[in-house]
């Protein structure tokens, strides 16, 4: 029998994976038919949660529970799951764009002497080689890459591979492995939490709101985040308006912020400089609202309306608040 | 203390890419060349640290052909005291282990107490270098710092780092990697007298053999580069604002079906 595509969880920390992995066993079971396997790393895992990898598609969950696995170390996680591969040689390791999983497929990598296809786009199998295609150059242009040899470590980029229905009938057998948890040298001090906005996280959000420099300053964001709420959306900001300081960072959508790919853009007061179109070029459907009929980002985008985003912003969220009262 | 500082030369953002003749590189006519804007928070913040510590040695390090020298030249203008330049032929296609194994030689000849790297850079996005930099070593790591410090007698650090929802502080001890996430600092601009400076500071060319290090088979190799696809033709819509907004609420749920 050849050998699994392990997909490693990524999960919400309270025992559940995120619905990003509905993602990664779907595109893994696409590639590897029926050799899908679920790797969970985790202080605790719901029972709920080990169901939903099944009923997801895993045919089987390696649960390594461990209180030395949360929070996430990298060095404690890579000693165990490296312990584990050397006992069931993956065929490929898969795994969502995060900002832990990043950091831990490449060191895994490292320890297993492979290769790394970071924030992949696509797969295919090319005769009994894996390639992955990934966006380069601030995604202006595409690199197809392989391994010299397996397993095929590969993170994969959010809301880009179509996710897998939820099947109630199917499941996963759970297996325990027992794994090293030793290795800590970091020791975990405090997690500090945002303020919550109440509105979906920039990264997993189905559709993203973003404002630029035509914002005008800091207070005006409020009525982004009305419209946020009347359609479920999380809002970004562009580089110009986090360097002029209207928003933290972590808002940041683009090149040296956060790569996003909903289903639903909406750009206002954003000029589409490369390095915000970096960030989310991949998105399915793009919306920009500009004063300036010039701005690249009408390039780009599926629909446009040349206007006063200050008048364009709240009729949106009237009209919305009509639609999905309907 | 002495921090070695990774830094890797890459397109400006905001310059043209084209495919080059073999089909799996870039053409680097007219390219403009700049340090990876991650790279500049970090070595920002081991300026930061030996001037709060009143002493140390900030070395820079590059991989990449003579060009990268230029890269290296402007974080010594930034401050940094010496450079490190692998410059060496069997490096032309290395993959980020290749590159992380190159590096790791480099820490082991030059004992330092902390490496500072930038996230990921922004040519190839790949944000490994730091963790398989780490692993290599068998030192601890820390993605995405937004801020840290060093104890009073240099023995460990304390390090928040970015993830989903908030910031999760550790304390690692020394030595350590660490990458920089942007909000970390703001990067100072370097001043005349910096640049003057840089001229005289010493950049030392190394190549594999300098390290031990045998020419190997990348682990990851690029098949080809492709453009995108095209989008599809927009549409901008006319009308008054209200008719607007009425249109573009149908078209996206009736048309792009994504509402």
């Amino acid at each position: 029998m050849p050998n699994a595509f392990w997909c490693i969880v990524e999960d919400d920390r309270n025992g559940s994976p995120k619905k990003v992995m509905a993602e990664v066993i779907a595109e893994a079971a696409r590639l590897a038919p029926g050799r899908v396997e679920a790797v969970w790393l985790t202080d605790k895992a719901s029972e709920a949660g080990l169901k939903q990898l099944g009923k997801w598609g895993a045919s089987r969950v390696l649960l390594l529970e461990n209180a030395a696995f949360a929070p996430y170390r990298s060095e404690v996680w890579t000693a165990a799951a490296a312990d584990l591969a050397a006992k069931e040689s993956p065929a490929a390791i898969f795994a969502p764009v995060t900002s832990r999983q990043r950091e831990f497929a490449a060191r895994l990598a490292a320890r297993l002497g492979v290769g790394l296809s970071a924030d992949s786009v696509r797969f295919a199998m090319e005769g009994d080689k894996l390639v992955a295609t990934r966006p380069v150059y601030a995604g202006k242009l595409l690199s197809k890459v392989t391994w010299a040899k397996s397993p095929w470590v590969a993170t994969l980029r959010p809301n880009v591979f179509r996710p897998a229905d939820a099947q109630p009938g199917k499941t996963a057998s759970v297996e325990r492995p027992t794994v090293s948890a030793a290795g800590a040298q970091m020791k975990f001090v405090e997690r500090r939490e945002e303020v919550s906005t109440g509105l979906p996280e920039l990264t997993e959000a189905e559709t993203v709101i973003s404002g630029g420099r035509g914002m005008k300053g800091p207070e005006n964001y409020v009525i982004l985040e009305e419209l946020g709420r009347v359609i479920g959306a999380a809002v970004g900001a562009s580089r110009a308006a986090v360097d002029a300081g209207w928003r933290p960072h972590r808002f940041q959508i683009g090149q040296t912020g956060r790569t996003i790919s909903p289903k639903l853009y909406l750009g206002f007061g954003v000029s589409g400089a490369i390095q915000h179109l970096a960030g989310m070029r991949t998105s399915k459907v793009i919306v920009a609202v500009n004063k300036d009929p010039e701005a690249p980002i009408f390039k780009i985008a599926d629909f446009g309306i040349v206007a006063d985003l200050f008048e364009v912003v709240p009729e949106l969220t009237k009209e919305f608040k009509k639609l999905l009262e309907k | 203390m002495k921090i070695l500082v990774t830094i890797k030369q890459v397109p400006d953002t905001a310059t043209q890419v084209k495919i080059a003749a073999d089909g799996k590189t870039i053409d680097t006519t007219g390219i403009t060349w700049i340090v990876s804007p991650y790279d500049e928070f970090a070595v920002e913040e081991a300026l930061r640290i030996k001037e709060k510590r009143g002493q140390g040695e900030v070395v820079a390090v590059s991989l990449g052909p003579d060009r990268v020298k230029e890269a290296l030249r402007s974080s010594l203008a930034m401050g940094c005291d010496r450079a490190i330049h692998l410059n060496d032929a069997v490096w032309s296609t290395a993959d980020t282990l290749a590159t992380a194994k190159a590096l790791a030689a480099v820490v082991k000849q030059e004992a330092p107490q902390l490496v500072l790297c930038g996230r990921q850079a922004i040519d190839d996005d790949m944000g490994a270098v730091t963790a398989q930099l780490a692993e290599i070593l068998g030192w601890p790591c820390a993605y995405w710092i937004m801020e840290e410090a060093i104890d009073a007698d240099g023995k460990a650090i304390r390090a928040a780092r970015q993830v989903e929802g908030g910031l999760e502080v550790f304390d690692l001890p020394l030595p350590a990697v660490l990458a920089a996430q942007k909000g970390l600092n703001e990067p100072r601009y370097p001043t005349l007298k910096g640049i003057m400076g840089a001229k005289k500071k010493e950049i030392k060319d190394v190549k594999a053999a300098d390290l031990g290090i045998a020419s190997e088979p990348s682990q990851l190799s690029v098949v080809g580069l492709e453009a995108l696809p095209p989008r599809p033709a927009g549409r901008v819509i006319q009308g008054d604002v209200p008719t607007a907004v009425k249109e573009l609420v149908r078209a996206l749920r009736e048309d792009a079906k994504a509402i």
